[in-house]
């Protein structure tokens, strides 16, 4: 299934760099980045559980927001691109380098 | 149930993979190009002057990736695959087949029997697709005689007498190969099979496929645990994957061969796209490479119906099945083993 994980941390305080770079490594572990703070992650049950618990541990409840959509297995239809930025679909595309 | 991952397949030269975090990082000469987690590969191929970090390929081997390394020209020169995983008392069981001259010529009919069955229907496709096109006597004689083949080969045979249909199964298929070829172009004639190295472009193309064939069936196999070098039809012999080489006979026809009959007779290759050495070896140059690398990935998304799962399926996942009913077959969970027959 496709999650799209999106993202807003705060830079108030000091800590504030490091749990966007740490919050972004574990999204790219997981997905690729169609925008800058957002990532598109196809994920199955199990690894979903694993990514979300590691998000939640990194971001701070206070400050930062997190927001998870999902769009389910069927999501190839559910997405349009338009303009800059490319991406791949880890299913279906031919990954030929 | 298993999921059907991609493969990435990596064939401009000088590129540098490595790892980071979770992913894979693809660097060439201008910096890092792309990354993918490991989650979506079930394999890594690499052609040619392609390297790969140390720790990208641990990492690979503990989250059960295959990654095999081939010349540019798509011959196989070695495999990484991690720790010698999965069951050792299955590994067992498949010696003490493989050891067993009645149990293994069960197996290798098995094997054969479906070789011969999918040739057979490769044959008849083409009759009632292109029947008015192509010369529909001999393929037509070359029908019987698989025809009289597979009728043997349901009585229970020996060894000998099971590679001996084999033999002259493939030698009436491959015979009439060539009248499958609807493509004009004369680079496009085929004679009889060769390799090592092929002598012409279907030659060519047939040998690629087949090495990309043995890829997948071979990860599969180490997916399930059981040893893809010890075979039943093909004897142990050092470097060679013999199981990988069996399983895989019964999907030469229908994948390997169609795909190669397809790619030429929609001018998807074309006879300029392959070079001749002064050898009189013939290899295809980067672009033609490339298109049946994505025709093959294209292939393996097509859903079959699993004859006997009776369940539909992507065909790249049929590998994977296969591996698993050998598996069983070998434990003694089945009866036999189910080969795939594909209509």
């Amino acid at each position: 299934m496709l999650v799209l994980v999106s993202y807003d941390v705060s830079f108030e305080d000091e800590g504030g760099k490091r749990r966007l770079r740490r919050i972004a490594k574990v999204c790219q572990d997981f997905g690729q980045r169609v925008q800058y703070s957002v990532f598109e992650c196809v994920v199955d049950p199990a690894q979903w559980t694993r990514l979300r618990h590691r998000l939640l541990e990194e971001y701070d409840e206070e400050r930062d927001s997190l927001r998870f959509y999902f769009l389910g297995k069927n999501w190839q239809r559910r997405v349009e691109q338009h303009g800059s930025g490319s991406s791949y679909d880890p299913e279906t595309d031919t990954l030929i380098l | 149930m298993k999921k059907l991952l991609n493969t990435l397949y990596v064939t401009s030269q000088g590129t540098y993979l490595s790892k980071d975090g979770e992913c894979v990082v693809v660097r060439t000469e201008d910096g890092e190009k792309h990354r993918f987690p490991v989650h979506v590969l079930d394999g890594i191929v690499c052609f040619g002057n392609v390297l790969c970090s140390p720790f990208l390929l641990g990492h690979c081997g503990e989250a059960g990736l295959a990654v095999s390394f081939l010349t540019e020209r798509g011959r196989f020169l070695a495999g990484v695959r991690g720790p010698q995983s999965g069951n050792v008392l299955l590994r067992r069981a498949q010696y003490r087949l493989a050891d067993d001259p009645v149990e293994s010529a069960r197996l290798a009919r098995a094997v054969i029997a479906a070789k011969v069955a999918n040739s057979r229907a490769v044959l008849r496709r083409c009759l009632r697709d292109h029947g008015d096109r192509v010369h529909a006597a001999a393929i037509g004689r070359a029908v019987s005689v698989l025809d009289d083949c597979a009728g043997r080969l349901r009585m229970p045979v020996d060894m000998d007498e099971a590679r001996g249909m084999e033999g002259r199964a493939a030698a009436a298929y491959f015979e009439v190969f060539g009248h499958m070829i609807l493509a004009e172009d004369p680079a496009f004639a085929f004679g009889g099979r060769n390799r090592r190295p092929p002598l012409d472009a279907v030659n060519c193309l047939l040998s690629f496929v087949y090495t990309l064939l043995a890829h997948d069936v071979r990860s599969a196999l180490e997916a399930v645990g059981i040893d893809p070098q010890v075979g039943f039809l093909h004897r142990d012999r050092p470097g060679r994957p013999g199981l990988a080489l069996d399983l895989m006979e019964e999907f030469r026809p229908f994948l390997a061969d169609r795909l190669v009959l397809s790619l030429i007779n929609r001018a998807e290759v074309r006879g300029r796209g392959f070079v001749r050495k002064e050898s009189g070896a013939v290899f295809m140059d980067d672009d033609t490479r490339k298109v049946v690398l994505t025709a093959w990935q294209k292939r393996k998304q097509d859903e079959v119906m699993h004859p006997y799962l009776k369940e539909r399926l992507p065909l790249g996942l049929a590998f994977h099945i296969q591996a698993r009913l050998m598996a069983r077959a070998v434990r003694g969970d089945l009866d036999g083993y189910p080969p795939f027959f594909w209509k």
